[in-house]
């Protein structure tokens, strides 16, 4: 079971490579919106270290909803997504594979930009450290809870709009969470409740999302 | 054993067929014919799990495919009207991906060997992007034969855009297989000799109700 699934991982990440513009303008899309808030709010740095985590997660959520149209979408519209689904592997293990490529190409390497975005919003030491751990524990969750609504939308016409009016209400609880973590490191408060929080949900959307994500694409594909 | 027993499917207002029912034994060929819209592609996607009937079931060794996905799923190999290859990787990674992810063989030498097949061993490091519509197809119909192959065969129009060399290598294939054991069932529109032994099963557009029965 491992093999299959880290099959996919490997093809998936291979594709991303050699579609890099793809990866890529999800990152810039996550960095320009960032960097939009302390032109627009001004330079007052008490302002933009109490909004700098939040609009971080905010880019974060919205960077990773535009991304998951790629997540099904080329897969379904080549055939490809019928072959994963027949391939003798439970569709939960191919799901994963796909989800976790899906991570790798855009919330690990977003979780590594926010270093630098942590120093436009004058964030101490500590509370950019908390940052890039809360958006490495939050946004497994994310990809997780999206690609749900990616394959509940897949094929239909305006899935995109769907997808966004689908995933946000639902990563609510991350984004507080995730915002809420810094805020703590940067007012020297323990972060730790928080980031188990975050881990717990990304978790629980693990243990969820697959069969939810495997139930949607089989009924997209009738 | 293959067997679908009282199948009925309906495409929005639309009914294909009712009350069909099919065997496929080992060593067996399953030719389903009819015109356009007359329900061969949904009959297909039913067959492999892929579309729900309205009503009646499909068993795979006497267990419904419902039921025994992973189990169906591994001895199955599906081409549908989709070639399901990936344009942004070369042939051979297409064949090896395809073999790694049933648990196969996906050295470089089993993939080879099922492009040599398909007479596909000169493109082997070329993107799929690059190929022809007829070497995409014969791409696609390369996965059914990599190592190991599954034993039944639920193939789409596998004849569409061959040539007529790629068409003797895959009857040639089908026969290879069939003379093995393995099952197969396909649709086709082109005048192309069918194994020798396949059956026959008609389908009817318009008429609710498949005109023969595919048991043999």
């Amino acid at each position: 079971m491992i093999a299959p699934l880290l099959a996919v991982v490997r093809r998936d990440l291979l594709l991303a490579l050699r579609q890099r513009g793809d990866v890529l303008n999800v990152l810039l899309f996550f960095v320009v919106v960032v960097t939009m808030v302390p032109l627009g709010v001004g330079p007052e740095l008490p302002i933009l270290r109490m909004i700098g985590a939040g609009s971080v997660w905010v880019a974060a959520l919205l960077a990773s909803i535009v991304s998951l149209q790629r997540v099904f979408a080329q897969d379904h519209l080549d055939g490809s997504l019928e072959q994963l689904l027949l391939s003798g592997q439970p569709a939960s293990v191919v799901v994963i594979g796909k989800v976790l490529a899906h991570w790798l190409v855009t919330g690990a390497p977003i979780a590594l930009a926010a270093i630098p975005i942590a120093v436009l919003f004058d964030l101490d030491t500590d509370a950019a450290a908390t940052l890039v751990a809360a958006l490495v524990l939050g946004t497994p969750a994310l990809s997780l809870i999206g690609a749900v609504g990616a394959a509940l939308t897949l094929g239909l016409r305006g899935g995109g709009v769907l997808v966004t009016l689908l995933v946000l209400p639902l990563t609510v609880p991350v984004l507080i969470f995730g915002s809420a973590a810094v805020q703590a490191s940067a007012a020297a408060m323990s972060a730790g409740a928080d980031l188990l929080l975050l881990g717990g949900l990304s978790l629980a959307a693990a243990a969820l999302a697959p069969w939810a994500i495997a139930a949607a694409l089989r009924i997209s594909l009738e | 054993m293959l067997e679908a027993t009282e199948l009925e499917c309906t495409r929005g207002e639309r009914r294909l067929f009712r009350d069909l029912s099919l065997r496929v034994d080992a060593g067996q060929c399953l030719y389903v014919a009819g015109a356009n819209g007359a329900g061969k592609t949904s009959l297909l996607r039913i067959l492999a799990g892929l579309l729900l009937p309205q009503s009646g079931a499909v068993r795979w060794r006497g267990r419904d495919i419902a039921r025994a996905r992973e189990e169906f799923g591994s001895d199955l190999a599906f081409v549908g009207h989709l070639n399901g290859i990936k344009d942004e990787l070369t042939a051979l990674e297409n064949v090896r991906f395809a073999a790694a992810l049933r648990g196969a063989d996906a050295s470089e030498a089993a993939a080879m060997g099922a492009l040599a097949r398909m007479h596909l061993a000169d493109y082997c490091d070329v993107f799929a992007r690059h190929l022809s519509q007829g070497q995409k197809r014969r791409l696609a119909l390369t996965r059914v034969c990599v190592a190991d192959p599954p034993v039944l065969w639920i193939l789409d129009e596998p004849y569409n855009a061959l040539d007529a060399a790629a068409v003797e290598s895959l009857q040639a294939l089908l026969d290879a297989h069939l003379a093995a054991g393995g099952m197969v069932v396909l649709t086709a529109h082109q005048q192309v000799a069918m194994p020798s032994g396949a059956h026959r099963l008609e389908l009817n557009p318009g008429h609710g109700q498949a005109a023969g029965r595919g048991e043999s």
